[in-house]
């Protein structure tokens, strides 16, 4: 075995798979780079939806919840919960924070002013348009 | 140890296992935070205990690794490292750079850090793992690039072995991988896509060439087994690493709003991801069984051959039970995905850790392994944490099922909350075994304060002098 197969040769195989599986990423992430504008309304991102979405990501909101899927699971998905709740429900319940319910988890109280609130709910509602391939499987998420 | 410069690894291990420590800590606050949701809010809201958790692991592992290089890149190069002065000042600055920012995610709300770092001049925070303030990320880059700097200096000035190649490649890119981190597109499904070169990138791609540089290293040291061999296994390892991790990315592309192809593509190439996993236990067997001495540090053979098993209990079986789309469909985001990211962070990248400190740390202070009583402390710490954070996997997996059946299957799926109260019973184990897991970290840290040196060159010495 020691002369059949080398060190040099295994070392090639390393070298010559991960250049060529690299290009084939890259070949295919340009080809995703172009269909996902289309898949998530990219045209529809306003200035509102991107302030929410600030708001989103620098009050940590998937340090509880998830997005799609991704971030913590002690609290519910947020992609879709613009379907599950509508917004004046989403706008009230983040107003009333906490709720104090002994036991139950709890989430903080964000000051948001209106029309940050209203921004909030305009990502959320970017959000639950994007095509996840049909994810998740019913409105609880 | 054979040369002098290599003294510098110790407090970077040093600082590693306390910081371990505090992860563990804010785990068991956050898993007490799941089943008592009032505990501490709103002093330390969940999303804080979370983060100081999932921070300080990133850390401790990076101060292990460093502490890795440093050690292992003199001894491979047969020369002294470049600058051990810019490896200890190095070390300051990384410690008081992550110990000032866990502060201020604790003393200060997430958003007024964001306001008071420049965030939203370049707004990178806000992601899993990558929370970091603006100017933790560009330290953090610095501190690698200081690292970088020496080893690759080291390497140059010495001996290249494939191994050392190898190691220091993959830290190079480790640190390549970071910089996405600064890339955060408004369009959420892009920041996703690019989101996952980091993470995925690190613990399926590049940190398994870590792994195995370590794991052969340890092999390389406490066998006496061919050096060649061990190189060839590796080559053929890290191969296999990037050959089905690479497209396998796919797997975190399903539900994210990519396209519909990689429902396929990620499906077919994370499931050969197991492999590498595999062959890693194997390899470590065979250089095992291959031995040509007997080394006297039995645990650090101990975590040498537990590491590529456990690794692939988390990764490759529980990483491979949710990465088929059909199954993810009803496990995504749920704590399967977290039953499958505590056992493979553990078994993977914190074991491989504690074995390169286990062979490393008694050479640092002087001998060549520690007395039977201290290696005793040391294994019974092995195997508390093992068999605690098993179980920990095993209830989130439980909690991770009751949600695929009740809130995701059914014509009357159960709310979120309601299934999480359904699932109490697992938080309540998940906690009760971290609980365990903590017992056994704290037995393993006092094999460090049991004196003593392996009975044999104890003697010898002590009759030399
Ligand atoms: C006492 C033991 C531990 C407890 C009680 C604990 C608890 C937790 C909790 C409650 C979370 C948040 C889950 C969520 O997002 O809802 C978490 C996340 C996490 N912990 Fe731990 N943990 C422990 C030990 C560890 C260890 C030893 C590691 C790795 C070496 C680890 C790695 C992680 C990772 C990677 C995450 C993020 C998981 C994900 O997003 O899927 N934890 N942990
Ligand atoms: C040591 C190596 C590995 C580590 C440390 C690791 C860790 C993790 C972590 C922490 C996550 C959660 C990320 C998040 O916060 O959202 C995750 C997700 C995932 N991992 Fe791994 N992983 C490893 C290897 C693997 C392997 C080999 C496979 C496949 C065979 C795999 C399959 C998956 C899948 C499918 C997900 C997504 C789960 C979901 O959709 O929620 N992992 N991994
Ligand atoms: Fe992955």
């Amino acid at each position: 075995m020691q002369q059949v197969f080398t060190k040099a040769m295994a070392r090639n195989i390393f070298l010559g798979g991960a250049v060529f599986f690299l290009a084939i990423y890259v070949a295919l992430s340009v080809d995703t780079w172009r269909q996902i504008p289309v898949r998530d309304h990219a045209s529809e991102l306003s200035a509102a939806v991107r302030h929410g979405k600030y708001l989103v990501d620098s009050n940590n909101c998937i340090g509880c919840h998830t997005v799609n899927g991704e971030g913590a699971y002690y609290a519910p998905e947020l992609g879709n919960v613009y379907t599950r709740r509508g917004p004046d429900f989403i706008k009230q319940w983040i107003k009333i924070q906490p709720t104090g319910v002994p036991g139950r988890r709890q989430m903080p109280h964000f000051d948001f002013s209106d029309a940050e609130l209203n921004d909030l709910v305009a990502y959320l509602q970017w959000l639950s348009h994007i095509d996840t391939n049909h994810w998740p499987p019913n409105a609880e998420g | 140890m054979n040369f002098r410069s290599q003294l510098v690894a110790k407090p970077y291990f040093v600082a590693a296992l306390a910081l371990f420590l505090g992860q563990i800590l804010f785990g068991l606050i956050a898993g007490f935070q799941y089943v008592d949701g009032t505990f501490l809010f709103p002093a330390i809201p969940f999303s804080v205990s979370r983060m100081v958790h999932t921070n300080l692991l990133i850390v401790w592992l990076l101060m292990a690794f460093m502490g890795a290089a440093y050690f292992i890149v003199p001894e491979e190069a047969q020369t002294e490292l470049y600058s051990p002065r810019l490896a200890l000042a190095t070390f300051w600055v990384f410690l008081v750079a992550g110990a000032l920012t866990i502060l201020a995610y604790l003393l200060v709300p997430y958003s007024d850090l964001a306001a008071a770092t420049g965030n939203a001049m370049l707004p990178t925070m806000g992601r899993g793992y990558l929370e970091q303030p603006l100017p933790t990320k560009v330290g953090i880059v610095l501190v690698a690039l200081s690292l970088l700097f020496n080893i690759s200096m080291t390497l140059f000035k010495g001996r290249r072995t494939s191994l050392n190649v190898i190691l220091v490649g993959a830290l190079w890119g480790l640190a390549l991988l970071f910089l996405p981190a600064f890339y955060f597109p408004e369009d959420t499904v892009k920041a996703s896509y690019g989101w996952w070169w980091v993470v995925h990138g690190w613990v399926e791609g590049d940190w398994e060439l870590i792994l195995s540089a370590l794991l052969g290293f340890i092999l390389i040291k406490m066998t006496g087994v061919d050096r060649e061999i061990v190189e060839k296994w590796m080559y053929v390892i890290i191969a296999m690493t990037l050959i089905s991790g690479i497209i396998g990315i796919g797997h975190h592309y399903y539900y994210i709003g990519a396209p519909e192809y990689w429902i396929w593509l990620g499906s077919v190439f994370s499931a050969i991801e197991p492999i590498p996993f595999i062959m890693l236990i194997v390899f470590s067997i065979r250089m095992l069984l291959k031995r040509r001495r007997e080394n006297p540090n039995q645990a650090a053979m101990l975590w040498a051959l537990g590491t590529p098993i456990v690794a692939f209990l988390g990764a490759g079986l529980w990483g491979a039970m949710i990465t088929l789309a059909p199954v993810q469909y009803y496990a995504h985001g749920s704590n399967f995905t977290a039953a499958h990211g505590h056992l493979a962070f553990f078994g993977a990248y914190a074991m491989v850790s504690l074995a390169i400190i286990s062979y490393a740390m008694p050479l640092l202070r002087g001998r060549v392994a520690n007395g039977i009583a201290a290696q005793r402390w040391e294994m019974s710490g092995f195997w508390i944490m093992v068999i605690s954070m098993l179980a920990i996997a095993l209830a989130l997996s439980g909690a991770g099922i009751v949600t695929a059946f009740s809130q995701r299957m059914g014509d009357h799926p159960l709310s979120f909350m309601d299934t999480q109260a359904q699932e109490q019973v697992f938080f309540w184990l998940r906690e009760l075994a971290g609980v365990g897991f903590l017992a056994g970290l704290l037995a393993y840290l006092v094999s460090f304060f049991v004196p003593g040196e392996a009975g044999y060159d104890a003697a010898v010495k002590r009759a030399l002098s």
